[in-house]
């Protein structure tokens, strides 16, 4: 049977991860290569790297540390953040990623999702859906892509971008509720199951995390096939075990190998 | 023992070198890992492996743009009897035929056709992506040590189509995804995972030096 995915999310900023992973014996908290060591040693089933670096001369930091992680993390590793071109993809895929997710330049341009997927197959194109809720209290739901962080309103429906990009050629949907972010008050239930249940490719749910009862919401509730989180596991409140144990104890199938 | 990576353009091999030395080291044998594109090279080699990421066609066209690659893969593994794992797409490229978006011909050196996944529930995602237990179907030397069944280690998978067998004697592990899906095939020599066995941890470590320990 197929497992719930646990994907922890580490924000890499100039090749550091940004406020570090606290939560094992690591000499070098701020090192991304040595996190990824102890999340797959600690049972993650796949690992996501968000790079916040702001100038382009610093990306090469980042195909370095994705390097250095594929060379010791035999787990799928997803890499995201300032991805524009074609090149870009190409790079981190030669550096080692499995998987690319692609956010403004998707909402940019369309077809940014089927020349990617084209090019180097499905498998490979997350598209990250950042969205926020638009409708007022009482009217029916409603979300919509914002870029910037969260700042910057695009007028696009987020459940009709999530099918168009599905149609397009992504391969998962990497989906992140700019309300709930940072937040530790759970995920969007409500836009997860609108996204979830309107494509037909896996969404991972993101942006809210505070307990663990919050990634079996995802799941069952929300219809995710992976809960994603950043802080939880970083700040040692929860290892990556006691999420999996918690999902089981909740009927939901995961991967204790 | 020099194992040959076979490098036709698809996909990233950084991974798979760095598995299959790790898997290497870590058991004691030991071995010449190498990544290339030279026919000659995958000739000599004792042992071989064939990625692959993406579209059947492009993975195939790939392939048959290196010259000579098929004719050297086919010398060493069909005529000298060299061991051979294909991977993923690679895996699938032993088929007769691939039957994504287009029909193309596969190497044949496994009968059956790929096939999209059609999950018996609908609510199903497609791509059939994560990680899944096996279920074996016979004994094999790359399985040894390896637990399967529904408590059984994991793998890691990520594909929309399959490999459908046309006879049931080279099926050595399935998964179940909405039905049974083709995880492990062997004949002779030749074997090919679906799933990547270099982004399997320990699973994946425990196959590949199953895989250079193999004396078919």
């Amino acid at each position: 049977m197929l497992k719930v995915r646990v994907i922890p999310c580490l924000d890499v900023k100039d090749g550091r991860v940004v406020k570090g992973v606290q939560f094992v014996d690591l000499r070098d908290a701020g090192d991304p290569v040595e996190s990824a060591i102890a999340y797959d040693a600690a049972g993650a089933d796949e690992l996501c790297f968000l790079d916040i670096t702001a100038s382009h001369e610093n990306r090469g930091t980042l195909m370095d540390v994705v390097s250095r992680t594929a060379e010791a993390c035999f787990m799928p590793l997803t890499v995201g953040g300032g991805v524009r071109t074609i090149d870009d993809i190409r790079n981190l895929l030669l550096a080692g990623a499995d998987k690319v997710s692609i956010m403004t330049a998707a909402v940019n341009d369309r077809d940014f999702v089927r020349r990617a997927a084209e090019k180097f197959g499905t498998q490979c194109i997350v598209v990250a859906v950042d969205a926020k809720k638009v409708s007022n209290e009482g009217a029916p739901d409603r979300w919509e892509i914002f870029t910037h962080g969260g700042r910057k309103p695009t007028g696009i429906d987020a459940v009709q971008y999530a099918q168009e990009v599905t149609a397009l050629g992504a391969g998962e949907i990497l989906l992140t509720s700019m309300d709930r972010d940072g937040t530790k008050i759970g995920y969007d239930i409500a836009l997860t199951r609108a996204i979830a249940d309107a494509v037909s490719i896996p969404v991972i749910a993101s942006g809210g995390v505070g307990s663990l009862d919050h990634m079996v919401e995802g799941i069952r509730d929300g219809h995710a096939s992976a809960v994603l989180a950043a802080s939880i596991f970083h700040f040692g409140e929860h290892t990556i075990r006691e999420a999996k144990e918690k999902l089981r104890a909740n009927g939901l199938p995961v991967r204790i190998d | 023992m020099s194992v040959a990576i076979i490098d036709y353009g698809s996909g990233n091999l950084h991974s798979a070198h760095k598995a299959f030395e790790r898997a290497a080291s870590e058991s004691g044998i030991g071995g010449d890992i190498i990544v290339t594109s030279d026919p000659e090279l995958v000739r000599a080699a004792d042992r071989i492996v064939l990625p692959g990421v993406g579209a059947y066609a492009d993975c195939r066209r790939g392939l048959d743009a290196v010259p000579g690659m098929v004719e050297a893969m086919t010398e060493a593994v069909q005529g000298k009897g060299r061991p051979f794992l294909g991977i993923c797409v690679g895996m699938q490229l032993l088929a007769d035929r691939g039957l994504e978006h287009v029909t193309t011909p596969g190497l044949g050196w496994i009968g059956g056709d790929v096939v999209e996944i059609v999950p018996d529930d609908p609510a199903l995602k497609i791509p059939h992506m994560g990680w899944n237990t096996l279920d074996q179907g016979q004994d094999h030397a790359l399985l040894a040590g390896i637990p399967t069944g529904a408590d059984g280690w994991h793998a890691y998978f990520v594909h929309s189509f399959h490999l459908q067998p046309s006879t049931r004697d080279t099926v050595v592990a399935t998964t179940q995804y909405g039905g049974e899906i083709t995880a492990l095939v062997a004949k002779g020599t030749v074997a090919g995972t679906q799933f990547h066995p270099e982004k399997s941890q320990k699973l994946g470590l425990a196959l590949i030096a199953n895989f250079l320990r193999w004396r078919p």
